[in-house]
């Protein structure tokens, strides 16, 4: 049964916050908390993330239907708050995160043992009332499967590959996977507290360096928060300029992650060709942008670099050479019956799970779940420019593959349009030393980055917090792999592709 | 386009090489010739490497990842990456050291047999970059690993990771 509340009416007659801006923020009194977490329960509405600051709980909420967002805040004077991941699994990890960070409990959470705390630091709750103490490895405890014949296989954090670290515990039955367990947190900086406390544009440096492969996605995330917390606008040139290094960081991204997939199918001429082809847009990032990845080319307030007529004609050639060759690419995985075999049907994710978890990106779009940040809530230039939502049904690799490929062609001619159809005028605007909060969602590569911004009077980051796509992606894995066999797991994995700093922060 | 065709013109064009002149070209030809002269001189042809994430934002990740791709190819002067520290003669360690990895690296550096290099890779590395100082991070690599390196760089170029373990190579075969 889903329930027919609007979101925007529930919200309607609560308290809102002051200048938090595109979107509403309200505080409510527990029992109103209580009453949203009903609500959810029988709702449709995404949860879009959860996070805290000093004695206060946070939770962003959006109903697809008429694109509304909210934002929801709990004071926790005790220290506690109800929880919602009974209601909403995307939920679980963000309560654990919270309490190792703040110490902030979540009443009645799916889970309660640490996430991000390993023992290691020498603080207990480092955003909260930071205690300090002994660092010494906490003890985890793993969750079981129990039968006949099933053996475990810990892997990690340390990988056999060029990736980051992170600990999967199989449970295996002979070649199959009963259980995956992920745990993750190994590369957990302290980002969100370096960033407080930082301007703006010191911050924007950390913000592009969450996740280095969505360094363009993640430091316009933080700019759009930035802007909002200010209640300014970039230039218009500036927009586009964000728009055309985040569509060739999609198509270096997509390439790359289509080429790992078919190399671990064993299929190694593909990555060969698609690596070949995404050192071609780094070289012409480098060349227009002047950085390989584009780092710090987006800043709050507008970008760092502009393009002239040669640097235009750079990006035409590129899209120019890389089309057919692209093409050529994707008529060869189709054309290969042993590669197919390995992505069809393997590590499927389902629809209900994928709706369940918000799930974003390419693992949603490929699992029928049709968002896409740039169309809702959309935000420019990409009103103004013509381009389509690739979706698939059927969740497996084989589908998370044909998103991304198609994908590719339509950030292809998004580049291409995006440099003919260049609006003149100023790259960049100041933003004024004042206080606000700012709410941005943003389309990155992986998919939807959601990053929350509170800025004191001085206009300095009091408070940062951005969500990675993988947040709500990772779990997903889990499921996916289920009742795989274990040599598949690489495929899997790589065809969601996931984060691994930018969810440990 | 069949897997055949693609071979073939593989075969019939020669290697994928981009067509304008690329600065990093010359430096990279030069490069390989040193790489190859150095590490068959001293580590009999072959230079193995295992990486190490001890924190990265995964942007170096890529660079490294890079100097697999057809235009770098970094296999053909024998360096190549390994799967296991037991079989690697550097480790190359990206990232600040996040002190949740601090033991994996630590483990890690003491599986590989030595002689052993530590190459340090990137900013974050050097000194903890842009991430020094918080609760969260140890510092950059040396302070828990005797470094013998450091590739500066956020992140640092596939031609500049070349010209490090070039600089490695003389380095070691000076000592040795
Ligand atoms: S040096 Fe730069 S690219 Fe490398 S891990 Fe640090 S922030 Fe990321």
């Amino acid at each position: 049964m889903t329930n027919t509340t609007v979101l925007l009416d529930f919200f309607r007659y609560r308290p809102s916050a002051p200048n938090h801006r595109p979107w509403p923020r309200y505080r409510l009194e527990e029992a109103d908390w209580r009453t949203m977490i009903d609500i959810v329960a029988v709702s449709d509405w995404d949860l879009l993330g959860l996070w805290a600051t000093a004695g206060e709980v946070h939770a962003a909420l959006r109903e697809s239907e008429n694109a509304a967002v909210v934002v929801a805040s709990l004071a926790c004077p005790m220290g506690r708050y109800p929880a919602l991941s009974g209601v909403r699994p995307g939920a679980i990890r963000l309560e654990r995160m919270i309490r190792d960070l703040w110490g902030l409990e979540a009443e009645g959470a799916a889970d309660q043992r640490p996430w991000l705390d390993h023992g290691r630091w020498p603080v207990a709750t480092p955003l909260g009332v930071a205690a300090p103490r002994q660092p010494e490895r906490l003890p985890y405890a793993f969750q079981t499967a129990e039968g006949d014949g099933i053996h475990q296989i810990p892997v990690g954090p340390v990988h056999a590959g060029i990736i980051e670290p992170g600990h999967f515990r199989f449970h295996a039955n002979g070649e199959t996977v009963v259980r995956l367990e992920e745990r993750l947190g190994y590369v957990h900086k302290g980002i969100e507290s370096l960033m407080a406390g930082k301007t703006p544009q010191e911050a924007a440096r950390l913000a592009g360096r969450i996740s280095g492969d969505s360094t363009v996605a993640h430091a316009l995330a933080f700019a759009r928060a930035v802007e909002a917390a200010a209640g300014i606008e970039a230039p218009p040139r500036a927009h586009w300029l964000r728009a055309l290094m985040a569509e060739l960081e999609r198509i270096a991204n997509h390439l790359g992650d289509f080429g790992a997939v078919c190399n671990d199918a064993a299929f190694v001429i593909m990555l060969a060709h698609a690596l070949a082809l995404k050192e071609g847009v780094l070289r012409a990032a480098r060349d227009v942008f002047g950085h390989r990845l584009m780092m710090d080319r987006v800043v709050p307030g507008g970008v760092t670099v502009d393009l002239d007529r040669a640097q235009a004609e750079t990006l035409r050639t590129l899209v120019r050479r890389l089309r057919p060759r692209f093409a050529e690419l994707e008529a060869l995985y189709d054309a290969t019956p042993s590669l197919l075999d390995r992505t069809v049907g393997t590590g499927v994710t389902l629809a209900s799970l994928v709706h369940r978890y918000a799930a974003g990106g390419v693992v949603g779009r490929a699992a029928g779940r049709a968002l896409d940040g740039r169309r809702m809530p959309g935000y420019p230039p990409y009103d103004d420019l013509d381009f389509q939502v690739p979706l698939e049904a059927d969740g497996d690799v084989h589908a998370r593959l044909l998103v991304r490929l198609a994908e590719i062609k339509e950030s292809l001619a998004l580049v291409e349009k995006i440099v003919d159809g260049l609006p003149a005028g100023p790259l960049i605007r100041p933003v004024p030393e004042q206080a606000g909060e700012g709410l941005a969602l943003v389309e990155g590569f992986r998919g939807e980055i959601l990053t929350w911004v509170r800025l004191d009077e001085k206009g300095r980051v009091a408070r940062c917090f951005p969500r990675d796509p993988s947040w709500f992606q990772w779990p997903l894995l889990e499921a996916a792999i289920e009742g795989n066999i274990v040599a598949d797991f690489p495929l899997c994995n790589k065809s969601f592709n996931c984060s691994y700093s930018g969810h440990d922060l | 386009m069949s897997l055949l065709r693609l071979l073939a013109r593989a075969l019939l064009k020669g290697p994928i090489t981009e067509a304008p002149p690329d600065p990093d070209r010359a430096a990279l030809a030069d490069l390989a010739q040193r790489v190859a002269e150095t590490a068959r001189g001293r580590l009999g042809r072959s230079l193995v490497i295992r990486e190490v994430d001890a924190g990265s934002c995964n942007g170096c990740e890529l660079e490294i990842h890079a100097l697999g791709n057809p235009l770098y190819d970094i296999d053909r002067f024998g360096i190549r990456f390994a799967a296991s520290p037991r079989h690697a003669d550097v480790l190359l360690v990206t990232g600040p050291v996040a002190l949740n990895m601090a033991e994996a690296l630590k483990r890690t550096y003491d599986a590989t047999p030595a002689p052993k290099w530590v190459v340090a890779a990137g900013d974050c590395a050097k000194d903890g970059g842009c991430f020094a100082g918080s609760y969260a991070v140890a510092g950059g690599v040396s302070a828990i690993l005797p470094v013998d390196l450091v590739i500066p760089g956020c992140p640092p170029t596939p031609t500049a990771l070349l010209s490090g373990l070039v600089a490695l190579l003389d380095q070691a075969a000076r000592r040795g």
